[in-house]
């Protein structure tokens, strides 16, 4: 058996070892890989997003803009290219940093409530589209297909379960009575979908863990 | 003679050749066929794409009468796009042979196209004789086909508005007891008399995800409780703008409870973007701080296991919020309690009781019986061979 001489799977070796030391108790190790994790990933995070958000979708397409080539001037835009407007949330992503100083802090707010509300803005929209309309359409089956009772009874149980499961969802009124056994129906529905997922989510679980394995196995100390 | 002695002995080969030859005439005419250029497609024809913002041309034509579907003289087609019937062309883009149509998705709204499409093979390319066009592509204001969309938008924003204002003119409506949302202040109870703080984790996605908003309303609430309970709170997010909007409503959430002195900036944490790592942060905190609460509200993806697992094994109460299906059955294990789905967006109407978010709640539940019974409708057309319905509400 021969052991990796590659210093980077050394490194990413060691430091699973000392994450799998939680499964005795929180400990030095543990606690030393967590910071090391979070600090690595969240500077990471920032020079990343700075490449592939802020220079890519801002920076570059300022300086394209107000370098005097485009004809018609900065603000001269096409669909789907900005330019010269890009100063509008480049003003905004400024105004979020005032949450530095106490005095100016409130300005940031400016900032959050435009994205608050432009993302509850195209998410109602894509929401309405993609999953209320769509889903509700596709739920339009016939509950009678003629030579095909298989089909058939797959049709009247999804549609139950899908009535009855919507219906448990209401607020408006007390679960007694007819809604109360209706919504009932419905919870059986969920909870034996939520046992479905359960026993598939652990299945790919697993297979993380078996991973993790493997690279400390074969990668890190070749046994094969 | 030598000469004519050696084709003599030539001839039966001679004569073997013909016979091996003479069982593949179409191929040998196959082959002749296949080098000469194909005859040219005809009749191209353009229509703009409806219900799009003019970047999209239709073009059909009919294929040329050598595509028989045999490999051979057509190999495929491809298509040219000039902005004057004379040139200089440039090519779209190729097609395999058999086909007709071609949606050419790289036009300029506005702009006048000639469009010509030409037949290739190995023995050459013959080009149609006329170009098509003038083609120019038109944005539309009204998508058509998202009719149905429209229509149902219009009943949620009217049903809201409606109960809305019943609500605020001193009609408040009915919201029936919600079990989890109850015990949410009753484990800020127990936190409070153990002495210990309340850890609230408002998912791991950013705030363009609509459960993360949902986290971060019902976050304002849960800090009036700690506030008034003076229970310390801990909140560690894992997005700079949702962490800004958290310590928003940690400081509102204090100022309602007549408690803004109590407020702590630094009970609000920014951890990291990264899944594990957010992860590892959050159960490092539950093992050496020991909240007595956990309340997860929010996103959550393969790292419900592991945070509910943790929790459960220090022995806090905890209650979880998603509407993650495939996540919903680990915290619905590990939890004392779990909002299930929809449950997290009501819970920010009746925990705050406030009219405007109680009638929106009551608003969408009309639009739920309205769903029911399109539903219901629906399938019964659909039994009875109508379609209708179904072919208005679909969306392009």
């Amino acid at each position: 058996m021969t052991i990796s001489t590659d210093f980077g799977v050394w490194i990413a070796a060691l430091l699973t070892l000392c994450v799998f030391s939680f499964l005795y108790k929180d400990n030095p190790l543990y606690k030393f890989a967590e910071h090391l994790f979070v600090g690595v990933s969240a500077g990471y995070y920032i020079a990343l997003n700075y490449w592939t958000v802020v220079d890519q979708y801002l920076v570059i397409p300022l300086r394209a803009a107000f370098d005097g080539s485009q004809a018609g001037g900065p603000f001269q835009a096409q669909m789907q290219d900005y330019r010269g407007w890009l100063i509008v949330p480049a003003v905004l992503g400024v105004l979020l940093f005032t949450r530095l100083f106490t005095r100016l802090s409130w300005m940031s707010r400016w900032s959050l409530a435009v994205v608050m509300g432009v993302f509850a803005g195209l998410k109602t929209t894509g929401f309405a589209q993609g999953d209320l309309v769509a889903q509700v359409q596709a739920s339009l089956v016939p509950l009678w297909i003629p030579g095909d009772l298989w089909g058939s009874l797959n049709a009247i149980l999804f549609t139950v379960g899908l009535v009855t499961s919507l219906l448990f969802f209401f607020y408006s009124r007390e679960h007694k009575g007819v809604l109360g056994g209706v919504s009932r129906v419905g919870v059986w529905f969920l909870m034996i979908s939520f046992g479905a997922g359960y026993g598939y989510t652990v299945m790919s679980r697993i297979s993380l863990l078996i991973g993790r394995f493997q690279f400390l196995l074969v990668d890190w100390l070749h046994v094969r | 003679m030598p000469l004519a002695a050696s084709v003599r002995r030539l001839v039966p080969f001679a004569l073997l050749l013909v016979v091996l030859a003479s069982p593949a005439p179409a191929a040998a005419v196959a082959s002749a066929d296949s080098l000469r250029a194909p005859a040219p497609p005809t009749g191209l024809l353009y229509a703009d794409v409806p219900n799009d913002a003019g970047h999209a041309m239709s073009l059909t034509w009919t294929l040329s009468p050598d595509d028989t579907g045999r490999a051979g003289v057509v190999s495929g087609y491809f298509l040219e796009r000039a902005t004057t019937p004379g040139g200089p062309w440039a090519i779209v883009d190729s097609v395999e042979s058999g086909t007709r149509a071609f949606t050419d998705l790289t036009v300029q709204r506005e702009v006048t196209y000639f469009y010509r499409v030409a037949a290739f093979g190995p023995g050459g390319t013959t080009r149609a004789g006329a170009a098509a066009g003038p083609a120019i592509g038109r944005a539309t204001w009204f998508n058509v086909s998202r009719v149905s969309v429209l229509v149902f938008l219009l009943a949620f924003f009217l049903l809201v508005l409606y109960y809305m204002y019943m609500a605020q003119t001193g009609r408040k409506p009915f919201v029936r007891r919600l079990a989890g949302i109850d015990a949410i202040e009753e484990a800020i109870g127990r936190a409070t008399e153990m002495g210990r703080p309340v850890l609230y984790v408002p998912g791991i996605q950013d705030i363009d995800e609509i459960q993360t908003v949902a986290g971060l309303v019902i976050l304002e609430s849960v800090a009036k409780m700690t506030a008034r309970y003076d229970t310390p709170l801990r909140v560690p997010v894992s997005y700079p703008i949702p962490f800004t909007i958290a310590q928003e409503m940690v400081r509102s959430g204090h100022v309602d409870a007549g408690r803004p002195d109590a407020y702590d900036p630094e009970s609000v944490q920014f951890v990291s973007p990264e899944q594990f790592a957010y992860v590892a942060a959050i159960t490092g905190i539950m093992l050496r701080e020991r909240p007595a609460a956990h309340l997860f509200v929010g996103s959550f993806y393969g790292e419900s296991l592991m945070l509910s697992e943790t929790g459960y094994a220090t022995g806090a109460i905890q209650i979880a919020a998603t509407a993650n299906v495939h996540q919903l059955p680990f915290f619905v294990v590990a939890c004392d309690h779990t909002l299930i789905g929809e449950e997290i967006f009501a819970a920010s109407a009746y925990l705050s009781g406030e009219a405007r978010l109680v009638g929106g709640l009551k608003g969408a539940d009309m639009l739920k019986l309205v769903i029911v019974a399109v539903v219901i409708a629906g399938c019964l057309l659909e039994t009875f061979g109508i379609h209708t319905l179904t072919v208005w509400m679909q969306t392009q």
